[in-house]
This record gives structure tokens, sequence and C-alpha cells, in this order.
């Protein structure tokens, strides 16, 4: 099942280095690998093996030590911050394992924030808005603040407001951790259906019941790659 | 960009909000500071603008110069004895011979008579003046005429009454050509005089004693009342004789005050055997009170300098907690797309609408001060319109300065790192 979609994230020698000290943390030692337009990967490995790290480093809210990484044509190492935070709110759509909503904003205002930022936002962000949460099953929910909606359903918004933009590359860092096999099932489901729209999804787990539902799985072993594998679907 | 200004204010107003509390035992500090300045600056404005009106009331173009009764000497004190001491009708003569500059001189001598009007009584200040008193004190007439020279050839027995002796003596009729009785002698009103300050309609003049005058030609004032004096104190009985009370020297203009003060100083010293006298220059003293003025202001702005500065690093102090506090909405947010600008405006936003709050408040409470200084101590106060809108920018600076540094932290922050935080 090989995919003739273009590359829209490519990392070459990718590396980062946390100094602690003295002693320099090789989290990352040299990734090699391209994500094509549409594909959906999980990022397994052992707790320290540099999943997060790597994901950061694809998200653009973390920089490489050294390498190349280019996502959408840019080469990150040539954008400056602004250029950087613009890149993230339009092409990238993260969900976190703890939600991060923010608690002062009801549910629709949390989904509007990558709006806000954005230069050119789109004009019918709040129509958008209301369809997503309509099809996330939160219509009802949305002028409830974070704290008075169960952890599933405050993935959902958080799942909502990574897509407002629409962005083609979908990022997500152990979503399912803090969810029950219900909702973690329902989530995925989700992704899913993304995933046949057309959206790039890259899933840190190291659940294999959830990396099953991706079509290949990188298996990363103190920050190097150790192995991909294809998954039978 | 407004919409964007909009929401974040919305954004910060309801970030603050979530600690109401906190929010405002923040904002005291600038609602203080803002309140203290206007309030004192309006009553400082009072103060001074009374001041210089008193002053100017004396007349910006005379040089006063007073009788001052010299000090006791202690072997003096005798069951009754004579103090004479005091402006003389030399001292008179020799300035409006001396000076071509001076327009007119005015002697004025103040006699201790009752004033009666059918049972009516008071105790105004009886003085006995020239025709020139008018011109050189800016008096307005209200009725009638004020005396002239022909009244003080003649030793008429006219008088002119001052606003508030004139509505107390004949509250209801016109006092024009009335007769009432000074001592023991009886003078027909021949005019009467407006308040010093024409303050509009009827409204009475605050210390009324300043209109609480009668005025009688200087001639006839001689001719019944003398120029002695018994006073009566702690049982021993003292005569004064005094000649004039008060010379008003008014000079043709303004730049002549000075060296007229100087020549009558001069011509004093040389005349009189003991200071028993005083020169007082309106000019001088209204030069000193807005000197005093200034270095109140300055003292003034000292204090609510301190004070708005303790207010912000309030402001500042709270903000800083309140982003580290938030440390992890700052990482969602730059994870979201936010650029650095766009934390840095939100925080910023966020401090300036505790310090415009805290502003605004004290705007308010500010202006309320002078009000209620104004109607229990009975004191005058003057709030410019420039005050508050100077207050009101002045809280704008505070919240935007000193919510700076706390907003660049904020914005500064490694949006990983930022994520990471509990
Ligand atoms: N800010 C940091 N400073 C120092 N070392 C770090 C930092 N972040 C990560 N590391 C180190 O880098 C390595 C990779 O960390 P990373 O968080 O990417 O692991 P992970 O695969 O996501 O693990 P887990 O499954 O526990 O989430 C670990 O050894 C970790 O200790
Ligand atoms: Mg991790």
């Amino acid at each position: 099942m090989e995919s003739k979609n273009p590359v829209v994230a490519e990392l070459d020698g990718i590396g980062r280095i946390y100094q602690m000290g003295s002693t320099e943390v090789r989290a990352l030692d040299g990734i090699d690998v391209s994500f094509r337009a549409g594909e959906y990967w999980a990022i397994m490995g052992s707790s320290g093996s540099g999943k997060s790290t790597l994901l950061n480093i694809l998200g653009c809210i973390d920089r490489p030590t050294f390498g190349n990484y280019t996502v959408n044509g840019y080469n990150v190492n040539d954008l400056d911050d602004d250029d950087l935070s613009q890149l993230r709110g339009r092409e990238l759509g993260f969900i976190f394992q703890s939600f991060n909503l923010i608690p002062q904003l009801n549910m629709l205002e949390n989904i509007l924030v990558p709006v806000f930022y954005q230069d050119n936002p789109r004009p019918d962000a709040r129509e958008r808005a209301f369809m997503l949460a309509e099809r996330l099953g939160l219509a009802d929910r949305l002028d409830h603040r974070p704290v008075e909606l169960s952890g599933g359903q405050q993935q959902r918004v958080a799942i909502a407001r990574a897509l407002i933009n629409d962005p083609p590359i979908l990022l997500a860092d152990e979503a399912t951790g803090n969810l029950d096999t219900q909702t973690t099932g329902e989530i995925l489901e989700l992704f899913d259906e993304l995933h046949a729209e057309g959206k790039t999804i890259l899933l840190v787990t190291h659940e294999h019941e959830v990396g099953a539902h991706a079509e290949r799985t990188m298996y990363l072993r103190d920050g190097l790659i150790d192995r991909i594998e294809e998954n039978e679907s | 960009m407004s919409g964007i200004l909009t929401r974040t204010v919305a954004l910060g107003v309801k970030s603050l909000l979530l600690h109401k509390l906190r929010s405002l035992l923040t904002t005291l500090g600038v609602l203080f500071g803002v309140s203290s300045v206007i309030a004192m600056l309006a009553i400082g404005e009072g103060a001074s603008a009374e001041a210089q009106e008193q002053i100017k009331q004396l007349g910006s173009q005379n040089v006063i110069l007073r009788s001052v009764k010299p000090p006791d000497d202690a072997a003096s004190s005798q069951e009754s004895r004579l103090v004479v001491y005091g402006l003389t009708h030399n001292d008179f003569s020799r300035i409006t011979d001396t000076y071509p500059w001076v327009e007119h001189a005015v002697p004025v001598r103040v006699l201790q008579q009752e004033v009666r009007f059918d049972e009516r009584v008071m105790h105004p200040r009886v003085l006995a003046t020239e025709a020139s008193y008018e011109l050189a004190t800016g008096r307005m007439m209200h009725e009638g005429r004020f005396l002239s020279a022909t009244d003080v050839a003649s030793v008429a027995n006219v008088c002119v009454l001052g606003y508030e002796v004139a509505r107390n003596l004949m509250p209801l009729s016109s006092p024009l050509g009335q007769r009432i009785k000074i001592g023991n002698e009886y003078f027909t009103v021949v005019g009467t005089m407006l308040p010093r300050v024409p303050l509009g309609d009827d409204v009475p003049l605050p210390g009324a004693d300043v209109t609480g005058e009668v005025l009688i030609p200087l001639s006839t004032g001689a001719r019944w009342f003398g120029e002695m004096q018994v006073k009566i104190r702690a049982g021993s009985r003292e005569m004064e004789e005094v000649e004039l009370h008060e010379i008003i020297v008014h000079v043709d203009k303004a730049e002549n005050v000075e060296r007229t003060a100087a020549a009558c100083r001069e011509m004093l010293t040389r005349n009189h055997e003991q200071h028993d006298y005083e020169v007082i220059v309106p000019l001088e003293l209204l030069a000193r009170a807005e000197e005093t003025k200034r270095i109140f202001n300055i003292v003034l702005g000292s204090i609510a300098g301190i004070s708005l500065l303790v207010g912000g690093i309030g402001i500042m102090n709270v903000m800083l907690a309140t982003v580290t506090e938030r440390t992890r909405e700052i990482g969602i947010r730059r994870a979201l797309g936010a650029k650095q600008h766009h934390i840095v405006f939100q925080f910023l936003v966020e401090t300036v609408v505790l310090s415009v709050g805290g502003g605004l408040a004290g705007i308010i409470l500010g202006v309320a001060i002078p009000i209620g200084v104004e109607y229990f101590a009975d004191m005058r106060t003057i709030v410019q319109p420039s005050a508050p809108l100077l207050a009101f920018g002045i809280s704008v600076s505070i919240g935007l300065l000193f919510g700076l540094y706390p907003a660049w932290r904020a914005a500064q922050m490694d949006p990983v790192e930022a994520l990471r935080h509990e």
C-alpha cells in the first residue's frame, strides 16, 4: 500500500540535545523520515525514547538542535518565531494528552482560539466551529467551561480546536492516555474518519491497540528509529 | 484590529474576574493614588485661588500702608495710658506731593462705631475715607453713588453701605435716602456697593465681614469721632491715637508698584521713630502666593508620583504572579499559533484594564472628596477638568509601564517548557 501522495513533512538528520548541566541528553539523534499527505502513523517506543520530543519538533513548538525539518515546503530553520507561530496555527493541529483547554473560556471560545491568532482568519470560522461541534456531539455544551465537562468531551473540544483552521496535519501526543477504553474507542473512530477525509495523522502512543488504528507504526529507541512496520488493515 | 482589541479586552476582563478579590485589591493602589492626586489638586487649587482673589482685591496697582501698633514695653503698663502710633497726615501729604506716578493716595480711618437703623444694630467696619477710595479699590456701586469730593469738602453727614450691611439693615426697602445712625450721629445713605466678588445672583458672600463696611467722608469722621479710641483691656483702660489707619497708594501702572513700595518704606523709616507701620504690596504677595503654589504642586506631585509608583509596583507584582500561574495557558496559546506579540498584548491589556479600572474608580473618588470637603469643611475646592484627564492618562501609562515587563516575560517563555508546566 505505497502512497503516491506528496510529502508534507520531511525530517532529515534531525537531532535534539538537552543540556543538563555538564551532561547532554540526546533525546533525538538523527531521524530521517518522510510523511506523505493522508498517511496515518503511530509513533511508539518505550518511555524516554524521544516520542514527545519528535512530535514537538514535528509540531513546530520545539526546534531541532541539528538537521532539517521541512513542513509543507517550509524549512523551519529558515523561519523566525512569528512565521513558525503562524505555521503552527495554519498547518498543524495539536492534540494533547491532558486536553489543554483554557479554563476561563467556554467551549466555543476554546475552539476559536487558533482562529484568533491567524493573520488571515477564515471568515466562516464561527459557522465552522458550530459545524465541528455538531459533528463531535458537543452542540449543546458550547457555553460550558472545561471543568464542567468529562475528559472525553474535553478531548473532543480539543480536537475541534485542532481542526478549526483546517490544517492538513494532525499531531496527537497520547491523546487517549487519560481516557477510558470506551471513550478511547470513540476518539480513535474519529481519527479514522479524519484519516478517511485525507488528514495526515501522526499519533504518539504506547498502546498497541491504539497504534493498530494507524497504517504504519514507527518504533523509536534511544532517539533513533528502531523500525517501521506496516499494519494490516 | 479593533475587533482584536475588543476581544482581548473582553478576555482580559474575563481572566481578571476569575480572581475578583485579587483584582480588586490590586487596583486599590492606583485607585488611592489617582484619587489623592485629584483631591489634593482640587483643594490646593481652591486654596490658592482664594488667596489670589484676596490679594487681587487689595489691588495689583496698589501699595497699602497700614498702621501697626508697636509691641508693648513692659515698663509702661500703667492703669490707663495713651498710645500714639501709626501713619500721619504728614506721611499722606509727602506721598501725594512727591511721586508723580501715584494716581491716588487714599487716606482711611477705621472707626469703631455702632451702626443702627430702627431696631437693627450692626458693628461693621466704619471707614472714613475720600472719594478716590472707589477708584483705588475698584469697588462697584450697586445703587446710588459713592462719596464725592463735595461730601468731603462740605463735611456732609452722608454714608455709603457695603452690600451686606445694606441687606441686613434694610432687607426690604431701598436704603437710598434713608437715615442711619452711626455712633450718635445721623447719616443719609447715598449709595450701596456691590460685594467685592461679583457672585452673580443673590449669593451671600462667605466671610461677610469683607463687605461689612460703612463708608463716610474722612472730614465728617474727624469732626464727630476724633482721632482717639478707647480700648478696655483686662481692667485697664488704654487709649489709642492713630491719625490714619491706612493709606492706599494707587499708582498708574503695575511696573511702578515696586519703586513706590521702596520709596514709601524709605520715607516711613526716615519719619517714624518706631516701626508702627507695615507696607503691604499685593503684587509681591501674589508672586509669593504663586511661588508657594508652585512648591505645593511639586510636593504634591512627588507624593502623587510615589503613591502611583507603589500602585504600579503592586500591579506589576500581581501580574508577574499571574504570568507564572498561567504559564500553561501561555504554552497552549503559543502551540495554537499565538505569536510573541499576541502574548505581550494580552497581558498588557490585562494590566491596563486593571490600572484603568483603578484609575476610573480613583477619578470618581477623587472628584467626590473635594465635594465632601467643600460641604463639610467649608473650604473652596476647584477640580480642573484637566485633572481627571491627567489621572486617566497616568493610570493608562502605569498599566503600560508596569505591565510591559510581566508581559515580556510571558512572551519569552519557551512553548514546550510552558506546556509542561503544571
Ligand atoms: N526539557 C528537557 N530537559 C532535559 N531532558 C529532557 C527534556 N525533555 C525530554 N528530555 C529527555 O529526553 C528524552 C526523551 O524524552 P521524551 O519526553 O521525548 O520521551 P517520550 O518518548 O515522550 O517518553 P514518555 O513515553 O514517557 O512520554 C528523555 O530521556 C527525557 O528525559
Ligand atoms: Mg511523551
